[in-house]
């Protein structure tokens, strides 16, 4: 069976760090002057030497984006379910060795926290666990999407990958998403960060979105952790996946995030540090080499940030998130997965959004659409 | 290193497929293929004859380096394409098939629901199908989900030589395909063909323009050659065209403050 091994290692991490380090402002200025944006023209547009054209860049891609998009924003909240985790992952606070209190929602902890929600006024929901197979498997998620079901348009989750099966199980269960970033591309600093647990299989969380399209979910959500190694060459291979998975499992959708490393119980420091024009530089360049494709924002960047990314090419963000389990209403002082950056309330984000001209969406799908055939 | 076009694991040094319809005698088209140096040359199955193995066609093809590919042109239906196609496979003793399945006799367009279905068939008998359709991508997709080997979009309405008139599509076509893209129909002129090239066709078929220009042997040069520029063209990637956007409040400011 075809699967994304086989385009992923047609690609060297060295040679392509030295083919975007080595771009030049000419070849800058001959992409940018293109209709459209190839992968190789991808590299280019993240290379240092597009950082000077940068305004030209964000013009385009708010342009695009509005075309696309129109003027709206979706709006989404994470919703955490569990802190237990059986991996061992350097830079997150849920990692099974640091000493912190675990703790699993139960049936009526997760309807208080949904009520907490809906209170918010948020259609959709993304449900996130670390990885603990025994008490938040399979089937405490298809219980737990049973349960929310109908209080929400629109469920995603971000949680351990499963096999190709158990996503399909959990689609036929109202299941519309699924958030999976690689974290890095590069299979030695992988190694590095995820020593311990299920997760140090590099090939089986790399070919998760191939078992996804296969399931025939709805939506892939793709990214890599700023901070790990250099954001440049693992936005690149992101960007492949990407363009790998619309040719293939042509009937999904696809959206980018965009973590930055941020303050977490047990530090590690980011190897690559990540500006804010870095950032800015790749949500563009990922615009204009793809129109279609959802870019979101969390809570992880400041104020300011995403007061002024709302023009830029994001289409979907999140407010007022509390990344620990029982954080909204039933537990809010236990201990995050890391500390959000822009706590403003939803109230005040979604007039930050209104009054820069754009309209606040809470709802875009629908299940009742779907027949199961 | 040779820019090599591979379908279903042959290889073709020209990019130029050609047809044997429309020529004033089988002497001058068989000059004309040669001239063009087409190595793929598609035969309506219901010109020829079967069981006739001295047939004025076929006889004027016997060329080490042309290989013949039996279209089903004529037929209405998939399952009409499907036995056309096994009669072809006996007869010319391959297993290609170009799949046209056009119901309608005026614009010979093809009927997207009947090709799928019948290349599904094709491809389960062991055929390689190479299916005539609209510049449509999702057909595209769904053609390669079932096992063709490439994909066939017309660039206009057959015969019409009015050029790459789905630019739009095949663009989408060419990005979003696994599988050769051959821009098939209303190419009427080298420029024409030239111009798909430089989209990014893996290659075009060509007939009508060549058959019936006044001298169908300079055509058939004329096509090699624009097919080869466009190619050349597109590997070498085209400069840009110079566009000067007016730029209109700063976005990125806030970076600096």
């Amino acid at each position: 069976m075809n699967s994304f091994k086989e385009t992923f290692e047609r690609y060297d991490w060295h040679t392509l760090e030295k083919e975007i380090y080595g771009c030049t402002s000419l070849d800058v200025e001959r992409v940018l002057a293109k209709e459209k944006i190839t992968l190789s023209d991808f590299k280019t547009l993240i290379s240092p030497a597009a950082k000077p054209y940068l305004e030209q860049m964000a013009q385009r891609s708010s342009a695009l984006t509005k075309k696309r998009f129109g003027k709206t924003m979706q709006m989404y909240i994470p919703l955490y379910l569990s802190n237990e985790c059986q991996n061992i992952c350097t830079y997150c606070g849920f990692s099974m060795i640091n000493n912190i209190k675990r703790k699993t929602l139960t049936d009526k902890e997760i309807l208080d926290e949904v009520a907490y929600i809906k209170k918010l006024g948020y259609d959709h929901i993304l449900l996130v666990t670390g990885e603990a197979n025994r008490t938040v498997g399979v089937a405490y998620l298809k219980n737990a999407i049973a349960l929310i079901r109908k209080h929400f348009s629109n469920i995603s989750i971000e949680v351990q990958p499963l096999d190709q099966e158990e996503y399909e199980t959990l689609i036929a269960e109202g299941l519309y998403a699924v958030l999976v970033y690689q974290e890095t591309y590069h299979k030695a600093t992988y190694r590095t960060h995820h020593p311990k647990g299920k997760k140090s299989n590099f090939d089986y969380r790399l070919l998760t979105p191939d078992r996804l399209g296969r399931a025939g979910i709805h939506k892939i959500g793709l990214g890599a952790l700023f901070g790990l190694e250099d954001w440049r060459v693992d936005s690149f291979y992101t960007a492949l996946h990407l363009k790998y998975l619309q040719r293939t499992y042509w009937k999904t959708k696809y959206s980018i995030s965009f973590p930055r490393l941020r303050p977490h119980q047990g530090d590690v420091e980011p190897k690559v540090a990540m500006t804010d024009a870095d950032l800015v530089q790749l949500i563009c360049a990922y615009r204009l080499l793809d129109e279609d494709v959802e870019l979101s924002m969390s809570t992880r960047e400041s104020k300011v940030f995403r007061d002024n990314i709302i023009n830029l090419g994001i289409t979907s963000i999140s407010a007022e998130s509390k990344t620990n389990p029982g954080g909204y209403a039933v537990a809010p002082e236990s201990l995050e997965q890391f500390e959000i950056s822009d706590e403003r309330s939803t109230v005040e984000i979604t007039e930050m959004i209104q009054s820069q001209g754009y309209e606040v969406v809470w709802k875009d799908w629908d299940r009742s659409y779907l027949v199961s055939e | 290193m040779k820019d090599k076009l591979t379908i279903a694991g042959k290889s073709f040094m020209s990019r130029l497929f050609t047809g044997t319809g429309k020529f004033k005698s089988s002497e001058n088209m068989r000059q004309a293929i040669i001239a063009s140096k087409s190595e793929l040359v598609t035969v309506a199955l219901k010109r020829v004859e079967v069981h006739n193995s001295s047939d004025d066609i076929l006889v004027h093809l016997r060329d080490n380096h042309i290989n013949l590919l039996p279209n089903t042109s004529g037929v209405r239906s998939a399952k009409e394409a499907v036995f056309a196609a096994q009669l072809a496979r006996e007869a010319l003793e391959t297993n290609w098939v170009k799949l046209e399945i056009h119901p309608d006799p005026k614009y010979l367009l093809p009927d997207p629901v009947e090709t799928l279905r019948a290349a599904e068939e094709l491809v389960a008998l062991g055929f390689v199908v190479m299916p005539y359709i609209h510049a449509d991508p999702v057909l595209c997709k769904r053609l390669e989900e079932v096992g063709v080997q490439c994909v066939m979009p017309l660039g206009a309405p057959i015969g019409s030589n009015k050029g790459i008139m789905t630019k739009d599509f095949l663009e989408i076509i060419i990005e979003q395909s696994n599988v050769p893209v051959i821009v098939d129909a209303g190419i009427g002129a080298p420029s024409h063909a030239a111009f798909a090239m430089e989209l990014g066709a893996d290659a075009v078929l060509v007939n009508t323009a060549i058959a019936v220009s006044d001298d169908p042997v300079a055509m058939g040069m004329a096509f090699a050659k624009a097919v080869e520029a466009g190619r050349m063209a597109y590997l070498a990637k085209l400069a840009p065209i110079q566009e000067h956007a007016a730029a209109s409040s700063p976005l990125t400011s806030f970076l600096h403050e």
